[in-house]
């Protein structure tokens, strides 16, 4: 099952060594993370050491190696955002969710991140949530937020 | 071969161009103006904005404003539109059908002469704002 | 199927806005219902509804304009659609509630032109905003799209081209103002090994949080970027192209991809363009997340699939960049604004702007401002004119301190500059820099040290971690700046920060640790007593030090204004409050996480702050 998944991915890109991120975005984006097995299939396939593939995979801020959840939630903490109290804005979730930034709840349906700036400064502070993007959010509009996403 | 040649190219702009000169608010050579209030669409207005229309994809032209507005105010001479060829006065028709808005096009809008069976006199409300 | 859409004439346009701003404002939504009421009137003939990227007003998003007219509505929501299309659309009158009301006349303003926010803006690198379907590429060739190119492959040498960009004194709009022509020149002189391939790369890695510029760019009008890099191309010689996109811009990846598999397929890239015998085509890349790809070596080593650290210049990319060949790297903005010059000719350009720095610069105005969104002014415009005439000042009657710009690199330029007329070298001057074009508006109730610090944790979080100066000295900055936000501060950190901050911008490698120490080094020259405050005082004078704080509740206030109302301890999330309605609260000194939403609840200002 995960072969086929790995083995069309690679297909994209015709086995082309130096398309190694966007290898690892396209398998980051299909199975919500990087699972260790899969690196291994692709280490084995484009011929990269494993040890390179961790590298990029630790590097860069749009992988996890571990799984994240249903709906991944993106704090903006840029610039605007935080002049415009974002930072008040990922501790509301850290309380109401349970769980620190980087984290992802016990039942799987939240994860929860900061990100750097996603370019919407004009509706600061800014949530996504999944593919949405929520603006102005408040402390007070957060539990809403979550309770329309969870059911 | 190429795909496209650079004549290729300006053709499809200029075609391009037509579709889209209303969003440029560049000079008309006329504004046209479907008074379109209730009594209006009822007296059926809609008909002589649909003639229009295609009068001006017909002939392919790019520098005529169709445009709407209210009720004007003579709901017993419904439909009707004002005519504004650029620097001259607005002139209102009145009663207006098909064939007649046809007509009014052809003499007024293109050729610049006024058809006075069909018109009620010239000025307008305001219609700029 | 999209030819004939362009080609059918509509009497009216609606001109809705579908980036990214709008569309979290649910722009789509409004879109769909306008579509469907114009149905219901039997209207879909007549009217056509137009999604166009960002408008750049973004503050009162989702926007329609009319056209003709260019009548301005916004703040639309679904329930103002089946009003708006039988009022305006049907029967021809405008809906003045829909409209922009500035705050000072509260006289709702029809126009777009008429609107201060719009009107002291020059349109070159958005001129297309709202204007155009950026999925349609008949749209973008329409409004002059890829003439400049036909006139660059058809009738300019590489000379010319170079020789024009020069004459325009355009510079490089990603931060540092290298100029534009002088790095096409070196990229052409650089002598490439083995079959002379050179390379363009168009660096949309906006990374600076705060900017948005080139994203808004990617998603309104991605041909103009498009078609500056194939200038570019036939002005250096290269015939293969990439764009980098940051990871966090979807929208604008889907764009582009539409807009460059469209100019394929009309021949506008690829094989014999145009059939002047000139190959270049383009393929994107997307960024994954790190802020050091910013810097153009680190970029290259991204796209190369390794990992983005930067490496010492030089050499520069211009004589050895991708896969080791000469590479011309320009930002978006910079690449939107070679169709236009070359267009109306470098003097036009010139013409525009000051002394050294020429043409118009893309600002995002973001913060504590009443307008925010983007606007593109004229080189030499004052901040003055940016903060209250475009963007209406700051919101609450609240005064204005300071303005950051520059991202992370910057620095904070203080109210009493606020006559300085903007360009590359009064920035520097000021202590701060162009960067991107980031204006982060702050107010009275920001504090300093606060951003000051904000930035250290940014620059610390996206240190790569490859030379010392910047992995550990900007740590050591963060952890004194975190001392001083928590009252723990002493008179001699400040001169340690002050010894610190020349050492590491002497030593790092590359332009991410060189600026790291900006923010600190221009509050600190600004806003010393901010600093001194928290050291001597222990207290945060804007309040925003959390540990410096200290939440209480005016019980007569809130008993006499409230009546107890409740608010405050049912949004309370560390049952800090105690007291019921028609009671005076009062809050638990031990419990209270000061997380202030009691204070942004109460609606009688009886929670105060110290």
């Amino acid at each position: 099952m995960n072969e086929q998944r790995v083995s069309e991915i690679l297909t994209r890109y015709q086995g082309d060594s130096s398309s190694i991120i966007a290898i690892l975005q396209d398998i980051q984006e299909d199975f919500s993370y990087l699972p260790p097995p899969v690196l291994k299939i692709i280490s084995h396939e484009l011929g990269i050491p494993l040890s390179r593939i961790l590298s990029l995979a630790t590097f860069y801020k749009a992988f996890s190696l571990k799984p994240k959840g249903k709906h991944r939630i993106h704090v903006c903490l840029g610039t605007a955002c935080h002049v415009r109290g974002a930072q008040r804005i990922i501790e509301k979730f850290e309380r109401d969710l349970g769980i620190k930034s980087g984290e992802t709840s016990a039942d799987r349906e939240f994860s929860l991140d900061a990100v750097r700036c996603i370019g919407c400064c004009g509706l600061a502070p800014v949530v996504m949530i999944g593919e949405d993007v929520h603006g102005k959010v408040t402390q007070t509009k957060i539990p809403g937020l979550l309770k329309k996403y969870k059911k | 071969m190429p795909k496209l040649t650079i004549q290729d190219l300006e053709k499809i702009r200029e075609q391009a161009r037509r579709g889209l000169v209303i969003r440029e608010g560049g000079a008309f050579k006329a504004k046209i103006n479907v008074h379109m209030g209730t009594c209006g669409i009822a007296a059926g207005a809609r008909t002589i904005m649909t003639a229009l229309m295609k009068e001006v994809e017909r002939r392919d032209l790019h520098d005529i404003l169709l445009t709407n507005s209210g009720c004007a105010g003579l709901c017993s001479q419904e439909p009707m539109v004002t005519v504004e060829l650029a620097g001259r006065a607005p002139v209102k028709y009145v009663n207006l059908t098909e064939t007649k808005i046809q007509e009014i096009f052809e003499k007024h809008v293109l050729g610049g002469t006024i058809v006075k069976d069909y018109a009620l006199g010239i000025g307008s409300e305001k219609t700029d704002y | 199927m999209a030819e004939k859409e362009t080609q059918k004439t509509y009497r009216m346009h609606l001109m809705i806005c579908a980036g990214t701003g709008c569309v979290s404002n649910h722009s789509y939504e409004v879109k769909e219902a306008l579509e469907k009421e114009l149905r219901k009137h039997g209207l879909e003939n007549e009217v056509v509804v137009v999604p166009t990227g960002c408008n750049g007003f973004c503050e009162r998003g989702p926007i329609l304009v009319v056209q003709p007219g260019n009548i301005f509505y916004q703040q639309l929501s679904v329930k103002d659609v089946p009003h708006l299309v039988e009022e305006h659309f049907l029967k021809g009158r405008p809906v003045a509630k829909l409209m922009y009301s500035p705050p000072e006349t509260k006289q709702p303003v029809p126009v777009l032109n008429d609107i201060p926010f719009f009107n002291k803006q020059v349109l070159i690198a958005l001129r297309n905003r709202g204007l155009i379907d950026p999925e349609k590429i008949e749209e973008s060739i329409a409004h002059d799209g890829y003439k400049a190119m036909v006139k660059a492959l058809s009738e300019m040498k590489p000379e010319k081209i170079i020789a024009e960009i020069t004459l325009s004194g355009l510079r490089g709009r990603g931060g540092a103002g290298f100029p534009t022509g002088l790095k096409w020149q070196l990229v052409r002189n650089a002598m490439s090994t083995n079959g002379g391939q050179k390379y363009i790369v168009c660096n949309g890695d906006e990374g600076d949080p705060g900017a948005f510029m080139d994203r808004s760019i990617l998603e309104a009008d991605p041909h103009s970027v498009i078609e500056g890099m194939v200038i570019g191309a036939k002005a250096i010689g290269a015939t293969a192209g990439f764009i980098y996109v940051r990871n966090e811009y979807p929208l604008a990846v889907e764009r582009l991809s539409i807009a460059l598999k469209q100019a394929r397929d009309y021949g506008l890239l690829g094989q014999d363009i145009l059939g002047t015998g000139f190959d270049f085509d383009i393929q994107i890349k997307r960024g994954a997340g790190a802020f050091v790809c910013g810097e153009e070596t680190a970029l290259i080593a991204s796209i190369e699939g390794r990992l983005g650290e930067p490496r010492p210049r030089p050499p520069y990319p211009a004589q050895s960049g991708l896969w080791g060949k000469p590479t011309c790297i320009n930002n978006v903005e910079t690449w939107a604004n070679v169709p236009t010059i070359i267009n109306r000719g470098a003097k036009w350009y010139a013409g525009i702007g000051t002394k050294t720095s020429k043409g118009t610069k893309v600002f995002s105005l973001v913060g504590k401002i009443n307008n925010t969104g983007l606007v593109e002014v004229p080189m030499g415009i004052t901040l003055r004119e940016i903060i209250y005439d475009i963007g209406g000042g700051i919101p609450g009657g609240k005064a204005f301190k300071a303005v950051q710009t520059g991202g992370p690199s910057g620095g904070c330029i203080p109210k009493e500059k606020i006559d300085l007329p903007i360009d590359y070298e009064s920035l520097s001057e000021a202590g701060s820099m162009m960067g991107s074009g980031g204006m982060v508006i702050m107010d009275e109730d920001t504090c300093m040290v606060d951003v000051a610090r904000y930035f250290l944790t940014f620059t610390q979080d996206e240190s790569c971690g490859k030379c010392t100066p910047c992995r550990e000295g900007t740590k050591a900055m963060l952890e004194i700046l975190t001392k001083i936000t928590e009252g723990k501060g002493t008179p001699e950190d400040l001169t340690l920060l002050e010894d610190l901050a020349p050492a590491i911008k002497d030593t790092a490698l590359c332009g991410l640790g060189k600026t790291a120490p900006n923010p600190v080094l221009t509050t600190l020259r600004y806003f010393r007593n901010e600093y001194e405050t928290h050291i001597q005082n222990k207290k945060c004078p804007a309040h925003v030090c959390r540990p410096l704080n200290v939440y209480t509740i005016d019980p007569g206030l809130c008993l006499s204004q409230g009546h107890g109302c409740d608010v405050c301890r049912r949004n309370c999330s560390s049952e800090a409050i105690a007291g019921q309605k028609n009671e005076a609260h009062a809050i638990f000194q031990d419990k209270c996480i000061k997380c202030g939403v009691c204070y942004d609840v109460c609606a009688f200002g009886a929670v105060k702050v110290d």
